[in-house]
């Protein structure tokens, strides 16, 4: 009696966790972001391509000398990625209306619900009330999995230092910037204010009404409004978003919507399951085991009668 | 941190100069504007109003409706209609140097009218290259401000170009 008293409490106990699991994981995938949280309304039809942003990073993020000048413009004859030496680049696109080529600053897009943190098993990733997402470099053990979970390739890995693997990408400036409710260093250097600083809600708003007052000017599209359960930083463009490089094909769900009904069953493997095939082997030799006792006990009574 | 003061020294600077009085009222108009005497990433650099007087004919060309040709744009008109041209006419009559301060941005309020207004900076850059890419005139950086030391090391550029590397990292990251 002792022993399934003890089963059916862990039955009980696996199916209470295993409905509980999921209905929290849903309530994740809804997260629309912190009320407060900053971003930055980045504005294509502004951007001159001078690189200003990618040198005034550099510098704030203490990273290593570039391999040519900032003010070198023959970078744009190939799509550049960032890299733990370039936590942000300035990529060229080809205008296909005969129009001056649009340039598109990328960087970390500071997801709501990042994929990189999802994906992080020791939790090295913070989403923080400022709107950043930033990393612990002292838990990361270098498994480079955020570099596969991130829909939009930002995650870099510092391959160069071997004994100190690290991922590498833009953190919004938070710890010497965003932090103090100062904008990010790109920001602050950029000519055209092609990069607007202000409260995440504030730039849809603003967004929007550019585009309602000036539509001629962009497609009625902001990236990054709904994209990925939507993020920090925002795209306006002239010409569709998957011609500035933008991935289109993403959706709107964040990565965790995704992962969330395997991540539900996870407790219940870890509950039910052990206690479900322990009874059922428990039961498959029940008899036998009772069995062999009876007749081990009748053998012993046996031999001592 | 360095670059904040950079740019905040050059704001204060165009904001000092940036005023150009108006024509129309008889107020001497400058012929000659130095810009960004103290910025760090930039040398100063003398703008030649006069030219500009000559070459557009249209103040309003830059000074929006501020003065000459009125208020014109259909959005504008709306509530313009009968505005008259303003006491100040300079860049940074309006534009703010800061447009990011904690404050600034509480303030901007989605609203209202005017809220999406360019730094002073950005106004300046903005009319200049739109309409020099329009009348073939110079876009490049150095075409009007000379970069200074400092800004040649935060550029990596001039004396501060990084040296032939190998090319072994050069695509690290990935």
């Amino acid at each position: 009696m002792k022993r399934r008293d003890f089963l059916k409490g862990c039955l009980i106990g696996g199916a209470a966790a295993s409905l509980g699991a999921p209905s929290k994981s849903w309530a994740v995938g809804s997260f629309e972001g912190y009320p407060d949280a900053m971003g930055v309304l980045v504005d294509t039809t502004r951007c001159i391509g001078c690189r200003s942003c990618e040198a005034a990073c550099n510098k704030e993020q203490k990273l290593p000398e570039p391999d040519v000048p900032f003010d070198d413009t023959s970078v744009f004859k190939e799509k550049r990625r960032t890299t733990e030496k370039a936590y942000t680049v300035v990529n060229r696109y080809e205008a296909n209306d005969g129009q001056k080529p649009p340039y598109r600053k990328m960087q970390c897009m500071h997801c709501n619900e990042p994929g990189c943190l999802t994906s992080c098993f020791v939790n090295a990733y913070t989403k923080t009330k400022e709107g950043a997402v930033i990393y612990n470099g002292n838990v990361c053990v270098g498994c480079k999995t955020c570099m596969v979970a991130c829909p939009f390739n930002i995650p870099a890995y510092s391959y160069s230092s071997a004994f100190d693997p690290l991922v590498k990408k833009c953190i919004f400036c938070y710890h010497t910037r965003l932090k103090f409710g100062k904008p990010p260093a790109c920001v602050e250097i950029c000519p055209q204010e092609a990069l607007t600083f202000g409260l995440r809600s504030d730039l849809i708003k603003l967004g929007h009404e550019r585009i309602r007052q000036t539509p001629d000017r962009y497609v009625d599209h902001i990236y990054g409004e709904k994209e990925m359960g939507g993020t920090s930083w925002l795209y306006l463009s002239r010409v569709p978003a998957d011609q500035i490089g933008l991935d289109t094909t993403i959706g709107n769900e964040p990565v965790i919507s995704n992962v969330k009904d395997f991540l539900g069953m996870v407790p219940m493997v870890l509950t039910i399951w052990p206690a479900l095939f322990s009874g059922i082997h428990l039961l498959a030799t029940r008899n036998k085991d009772h069995g062999d006792d009876h007749h081990n006990h009748s053998e012993q009574e046996g031999d001592k009668k | 941190m360095q670059t904040k003061g950079f740019w905040l020294a050059g704001v204060l600077v165009v904001l000092l100069l940036a005023a150009v009085p108006d024509t129309s009222r008889g107020i001497s108009v400058p012929d000659m504007i130095t810009l960004n005497t103290q910025s760090k990433l930039y040398e100063p650099f003398k703008f030649d109003h006069a030219k500009h007087i000559q070459l557009t004919k249209e103040c309003s060309n830059c000074h929006h409706h501020t003065t000459g040709t009125l208020v014109q744009e259909p959005n504008c008109v709306r509530c313009h209609r009968n505005s008259s041209e303003t006491k100040v006419v300079s860049c940074r009559g309006c534009h703010q140097a800061d447009p990011f301060t904690a404050v600034a941005i509480k303030e901007r309020d989605p609203k209202i009218y005017h809220n999406d207004m360019p730094s002073l900076k950005a106004a300046m850059h903005r009319n200049c290259i739109t309409c020099h890419e329009k009348m073939k005139g110079p876009t490049g950086c150095q075409d009007c401000h000379k970069r200074s030391k400092e800004g040649d090391a935060l550029y990596n550029s001039g004396a501060y170009t990084p040296k032939n590397k190998p090319a072994k990292g050069e695509h690290g990251g990935h």
